[in-house]
């Protein structure tokens, strides 16, 4: 969308809304959408306790989508999440069991789960050039595996640490879960980075050219493994978030997990071809799938159909603006 | 070079993959503890067509250079179709049978509309579709159930003459009529050239938006086909979500084991059905050497990791780091 075409009406806007990028603004157009659809359903639709406690939700899936955006934007993906995120939280309740040292471990060891899957990844994508989507199914795979021979074997303890529970469901500040606290800080810190550093510019640049960024001297692949290593860790870390809330962890917790992250960081406008987007967008994006999750629960919407408009509304968002460009 | 080299070359990989397949075959039944009998290899061949149909399909995708992570929902979703649709008269089931490959074709043609014409990413485009299928199949089928008809089903599940299993004849009679005319039209060759150099073949006037388009389609159909033997061997439809993404993710691993590239342009379908049948049995080696069932997930993704991982060997060929990045 080129300024000069929307000069006429442009120039009357804030300079904010210029220089925001369409795509955004079409997400947080939908948000507004959704709650005034929510609000001539149900009249607690616009309640603050009820918008508070979709925020709480959201921050579960906003911490994932942050290690989703991350390799996005590099031009990868990473369909490891699923068992990232139950690895993370079954081996952090699993860690509680081992004393009261486990229990003091038990969400660092449960994210270091995590970055260990993310490590792997890296490895396969940067240095043996296999591509993400191939490793990363396979990686996944193995975690499961994994966690399939340990669960079923030991039959460890699957209930959350006090700790785990406090990060995901306790006030520090009056009024605010925590949950959103940690989502706003890890977001800052990703804003930050992307922004301010070299790395974030490198995740940029390769994500548009990565000849050109490994022309330029830098060292890509250590990059790119940063990346999947980061992914991998905040997967994992989502997942103690999520066994937190739930006070337990369990197989499937992440299966969930996989679509609406990758879907939220793409209808926030960063393009799946890497290269191109913005955190505000991911943020819009979270709060975007889990409005339209809570929507259609509230609606008492079986799984089924739940499943189906998932799908059809993320196909319908991105043939609206997140289509390739026209080639050759 | 001599016309057998040429031909030997451009067969490596499906000749690896059989050779592979044939060493754990004979790995499998030497230490089974009926032996190489009609009936072990009736089981074995029932348990592998299922994933070589699912293969195939993820191979026409393959081919033109994208994937398709909605090949297990498609399987998936005809299965709860077909224990609606294929039961009754002879007539009621071959109109059953019609109407489930149908709506295989169709879920194809939707997922290829979108990526080619809608300009999707084949990977978001169908892990979306996907989850539109399974919705479908959970509709149709939201706890275990249905039936088949029995005696299509069993004669399909049976043996030939006694000897050769019938799943095995109904999975050659798919590929001559299938995968043989496809490979050798304008469009299997518009959807290699298309997943070789897209831009090069769009430039020499190859129609590969038509060719990309019938890959998908077809593989829409074939995995349909797989979902259909999957009630001929149940005998019911079931929505399971894991079972879908597993097959999915097996697809995968027999495409790489067969020697189909994921870059696209390289590869066959018969390749890809010895990659099935070698995975199937590599995962079911568990079994005769007596492990605990709980290890095959790890042990099938372990076999997933290093057959991508082989991949990495193209590295070893690489003579400009520049060419990393291509």
């Amino acid at each position: 969308m080129s300024e000069t075409t929307l000069g006429g009406i442009a120039g009357h806007m804030p300079k904010f809304l210029r220089r925001a990028d369409p795509a955004v603004l079409t997400a947080f157009a939908c948000i507004v959408l959704l709650l005034f659809l929510g609000s001539l359903y149900s009249r607690s639709f616009l309640s603050p306790e009820y918008l508070l406690q979709q925020l709480k939700v959201a921050s579960f899936l906003g911490v994932i989508a942050t290690g989703m955006m991350l390799v996005i934007l590099l031009g990868q993906i990473d369909l490891s999440v699923p068992w990232a995120v139950a690895a993370g939280a079954m081996m952090a309740c699993a860690a509680a069991a081992y004393g009261p040292v486990g229990v003091a471990l038990a969400i660092p060891f449960g994210i270091f789960c995590g970055v260990l899957i993310g490590v792997v990844n890296g490895i396969g994508v940067a240095y043996l050039r296999i591509p993400s989507m191939i490793i990363t199914l396979a990686t996944n795979a193995v975690a499961q595996g994994l966690m399939v021979v340990y669960t079923g074997g030991f039959s460890p303890q699957d209930s959350a640490t006090t700790a785990m529970r406090y990060l995901a469901t306790g006030f520090t500040i009056p009024g605010v879960p925590n949950a959103v606290i940690i989502w706003a800080v890890i977001g800052a810190a990703t804003v930050f980075v992307l922004s301010r550093t070299s790395f974030g510019r490198t995740v940029y640049g390769i994500g548009n050219r990565e000849r050109a960024a490994y022309l330029s001297g830098i060292d890509t692949r250590r990059v790119v493994m940063i990346a999947f290593a980061v992914s991998g860790g905040l997967s994992a870390f989502g997942g103690v978030l999520l066994a937190g809330y739930a006070s337990k962890a369990a197989q499937s917790m992440g299966d969930t997990y996989l679509l609406p992250s990758i879907a939220a960081v793409v209808l926030g406008g960063t393009s799946i071809l890497g290269g191109r987007g913005s955190y505000l967008g991911t943020v819009a994006g979270v709060i975007l799938i889990t409005l339209l999750q809570s929507i259609l629960s509230v609606m008492q919407m079986p799984e089924a159909g739940r499943q189906i408009i998932y799908g059809v509304v993320i196909v319908a968002m991105l043939l609206l603006y997140g289509r390739a460009p026209a080639s050759r | 070079m001599k016309d057998w080299r040429y031909w030997l070359a451009e067969q490596r990989g499906t000749l690896l993959a059989l050779g592979i397949f044939i060493v754990m075959f004979i790995i499998y039944t030497s230490n089974h503890p009926a032996g190489f009998t009609a009936n072990v290899v009736q089981t074995a061949a029932n348990k592998g067509v299922l994933l070589a149909f699912v293969a195939m399909a993820q191979t026409l995708v393959v081919i033109t250079a994208g994937i398709d992570l909605s090949v297990g929902m498609i399987f998936l979703l005809t299965n709860c179709l077909a224990s609606w649709l294929v039961v009754g008269t002879p007539t009621q089931t071959a109109l059953g049978v019609i109407a489930v490959l149908a709506v295989g074709l169709l879920c194809g043609a939707i997922n290829g509309a979108i990526v080619i014409y809608g300009r999707l990413q084949p990977i978001v485009a169908t892990i979306a579709t996907g989850a539109v299928y399974y919705g479908i199949g959970l509709l149709l089928r939201p706890f275990p159930g249905g039936s088949v008809n029995e005696d299509f089903a069993d004669a399909l599940t049976g043996r030939v003459f006694d000897v050769v299993p019938a799943s095995l004849v109904v999975l050659l009679a798919v590929v001559l009529v299938v995968w043989v005319p496809f490979s050798r039209s304008v469009l299997g060759r518009a959807a290699y050239a298309a997943g070789s150099s897209e831009t090069a073949a769009y430039m020499s006037g190859v129609p590969i938006r038509r060719g990309k388009f019938a890959a998908y389609t077809l593989a829409g159909l074939l995995a349909a086909i797989g979902g259909l033997f999957l009630t001929f061997f149940t005998y019911t439809g079931e929505a399971a979500y894991a079972s879908g993404n597993s097959y999915t993710l097996f697809s995968i691993a027999a495409v790489v084991l067969g020697g189909v590239s994921l870059f696209g342009g390289k590869g066959s379908a018969i390749g890809a059905i010895f990659g099935a049948l070698a995975f199937r049995t590599i995962g079911d080696l568990l079994f005769v050497f007596d492990f605990d069932p709980l290890w095959q997930p790890l042990f099938q993704g372990v076999i997933l990791l290093i057959a991508v991982s082989l991949g990495a060997f193209a590295l070893f060929r690489v003579r400009n780091r520049l060419e990393w990045f291509l």
